[in-house]
């Protein structure tokens, strides 16, 4: 609808989604600007969002002597590994369950889609992972359980429904089997899809916490480790270094430093793929 | 496609070894997924026989079917644990606070931007930060939130002394929660709301507008309608869920003094069954939470069928 006399109301809006905007911006603003404040003059007042005495001194502590190294790569392992193997499996289901002639295509379908709507709960999964499979603190288990998701498999199946079957059949006739027809003909022409599941599965890797806080303990990822910093987090000074003259830093600033390593990939990432986000929310499940 | 499947349909001939042979790379490329399936979210469903066993980390190694059964005994200690009753209070309280704030946001952000005529970059700009928090992990947000509503955070700052918004040991925490719930997801919430909107047939309005429909009568005679059996649906699906507040998210905005408000049914069910490694009462906790969500969606279904015709199956 186009107005041509902009009303009060229209103003009104306006500032509403001024206001909007700071509230949404201001706790990562807020956050940015005492990571990079020096550790004792934050403690003064933390409601700022310039830093009032630059400093890199936080994330040089951490890289240096808080332990964030080892967490940030395992973080970026889990995420590439469970993004190429998810994504890879997915594709191959969805194709395979594409195939209307394919004997068990109705049986594997409900199979996948029931698991949807039913599941067994926390506490036997958790013992089937580590009780039964004894997955516990195995990079496996960040990758196995979550191997794919059935809403994904079902907006690819429902990608590679649309394009031509005349494609796949003259691939047969070239005498292509099913493996290299997936691979060699279907593949390709699902980049979208297969763009937009990529950064589901990336995504949710990289935010997923209770993987490790239940499982994998000994294999902290950057999430988890925040976690640690954040339950021990009180506003203390660090005893080790109370000399007013050398620069100190505290739990608040190592948590805020280590805040912004574990966003600053979300916040490059997402502008880029939030249409694609959008598109496979509004399209919903498509069900057989 | 509907040609399609008819051809596939002709094709589809009886099963016997012919045909799996012919099929083999389709069945090599999905075998190892339904395995996969089988293990993980199969087994795990057969896991709530152990809500009628007595199964405690001794017991765990032996056969299901060695087990000694104890009926609803899991059950009835469940409810009988102090913590019980509050945990529900706490359930519940959150959910209903959340859904009915969370809905109520979620509109009002997807009418107001519908309305937002001024330039359009401006419009692009707010919904795309307004995603920002729904792609953060609660981690990051427990962490953010601390610092704006903690004992000398930014909002005690502002207002000049301590608040006390996350050490009250009272329900203002649900309701803490709950605004740090809204903020990071309404604008997500907001976009099936604005895709519902799109739909709203343009001549509705201009209809309106010769009738001398001011914009405030057009927001709620035609675009609050249009979006009416969206807001339905979603509704009788939250409830559903009323019961399944996510453990994550309690856990990371709790603290001690606070605890006794944030437990929810879910992180109780993770305190008894692996905290006090007592599965078979853990595992009740997860069967009844189930068994009332698909309860409520029903009767919540029942309900909306009978005041409209918006149903959800």
């Amino acid at each position: 609808m186009k107005h041509l006399k902009k009303t009060w109301f229209d103003y009104f809006l306006v500032l509403f989604f001024v206001m909007i905007l700071i509230v949404t911006l201001y706790p990562f603003l807020n956050v940015l600007a005492i990571s990079f404040n020096d550790a004792t003059d934050t403690l003064r007042n933390v409601n700022f969002i310039i830093p009032r005495q630059f400093t890199l001194y936080n994330y040089n502590y951490v890289f240096k002597e808080g332990g964030i190294l080892m967490p940030l790569l395992l973080s970026i392992a889990k995420t590439v590994v469970g993004t190429v193997v998810g994504v890879i499996s997915t594709a191959m289901l969805a194709y395979v369950l594409s195939r209307r002639d394919f004997v068990f295509q109705k049986l594997f379908t409900i199979m996948f889609v029931i698991t949807m709507y039913v599941g067994g709960g926390l506490i036997p999964e958790y013992l089937l992972i580590m009780r039964t499979l004894h997955l516990g603190n195995n990079f496996l288990v960040y990758i196995l359980p979550g191997l794919l998701w059935v809403y994904n498999m079902i907006l690819v199946r429902s990608y590679i429904d649309g394009l031509p079957m005349a494609l796949q059949e003259a691939a047969k006739l070239d005498g292509a089997n099913d493996f290299q027809i997936w691979y060699i003909v279907i593949m390709p022409l699902c980049a979208p899809v297969i763009a937009t599941i990529a950064l589901f599965y990336a995504v949710g890797q990289w935010n997923s916490f209770m993987d490790t806080y239940l499982y994998a303990k000994n294999l902290p990822t950057l999430q988890y480790k925040l976690y640690e910093i954040m339950s021990q987090a009180t506003m203390q000074l660090d005893p080790h270094s109370t000399g007013t003259m050398s620069k100190t830093v505290t739990p608040m600033a190592i948590r805020m430093a280590v805040t912004v390593v574990a966003t600053v990939p979300i916040i490059i990432v997402y502008p880029f793929v939030q249409k694609y986000f959008v598109g496979g929310m509004t399209v919903g499940s498509v069900k057989s | 496609m509907a040609k399609q499947n008819v051809k596939h349909a002709q094709n589809k001939k009886k099963l016997s070894p012919a045909l799996l042979w012919r099929q083999r790379y389709l069945l090599m490329m999905s075998l190892p997924f339904v395995i996969w399936l089988i293990i993980f979210k199969y087994i795990p469903l057969w896991g709530w026989t152990m809500a009628f066993q007595e199964v405690k980390p001794a017991t765990f190694a032996v056969p299901i079917w060695e087990r000694t059964f104890v009926g609803f005994e899991n059950f009835m200690n469940a409810f009988k644990d102090r913590l019980f009753a509050q945990t529900i209070i706490n359930t519940l309280g959150i959910s209903i606070l959340q859904i009915a704030v969370g809905t109520i946001v979620a509109i009002l952000f997807a009418v107001f931007l519908n309305e937002l005529a001024f330039f359009l970059g401006f419009k692009k700009l707010t919904q795309t930060i307004s995603y920002l928090p729904h792609f953060v992990s609660w981690v990051i947000i427990a962490s953010l939130a601390k610092n704006i509503f903690n004992d000398g955070g930014v909002l005690d700052t502002i207002f000049g002394r301590n608040l006390r918004l996350m050490s009250t040991n009272s329900p203002l925490i649900w309701i803490i929660i709950v605004i740090i719930d809204c903020w990071k997801e309404m604008g997500w919430n907001a976009i099936i709301y604005m895709s519902a909107m799109a739909g709203i047939d343009t001549g509705l309005y201009e209809a309106a507008e010769m009738d001398g429909a001011n914009r405030f009568r057009k927001m709620w005679h035609i675009t609050l309608p249009g979006i009416r059996s969206t807001i339905v649906v979603l509704l009788i699906m939250s409830i559903g869920g009323a019961l399944n507040v996510g453990m994550e998210r309690q856990m990371l905005l709790s603290n001690a003094t606070v605890q006794d408000h944030t437990m929810v049914l879910s992180w109780f069910s993770y305190l008894r069954g692996i905290g006090n490694s007592d599965y078979g009462l853990g595992t009740a906790l997860g069967v009844f939470q189930s068994v009332v969500g698909v309860t409520l969606l029903l009767i919540a279904n029942k309900i909306a069928g009978l005041i409209s015709d918006d149903k959800l199956v």
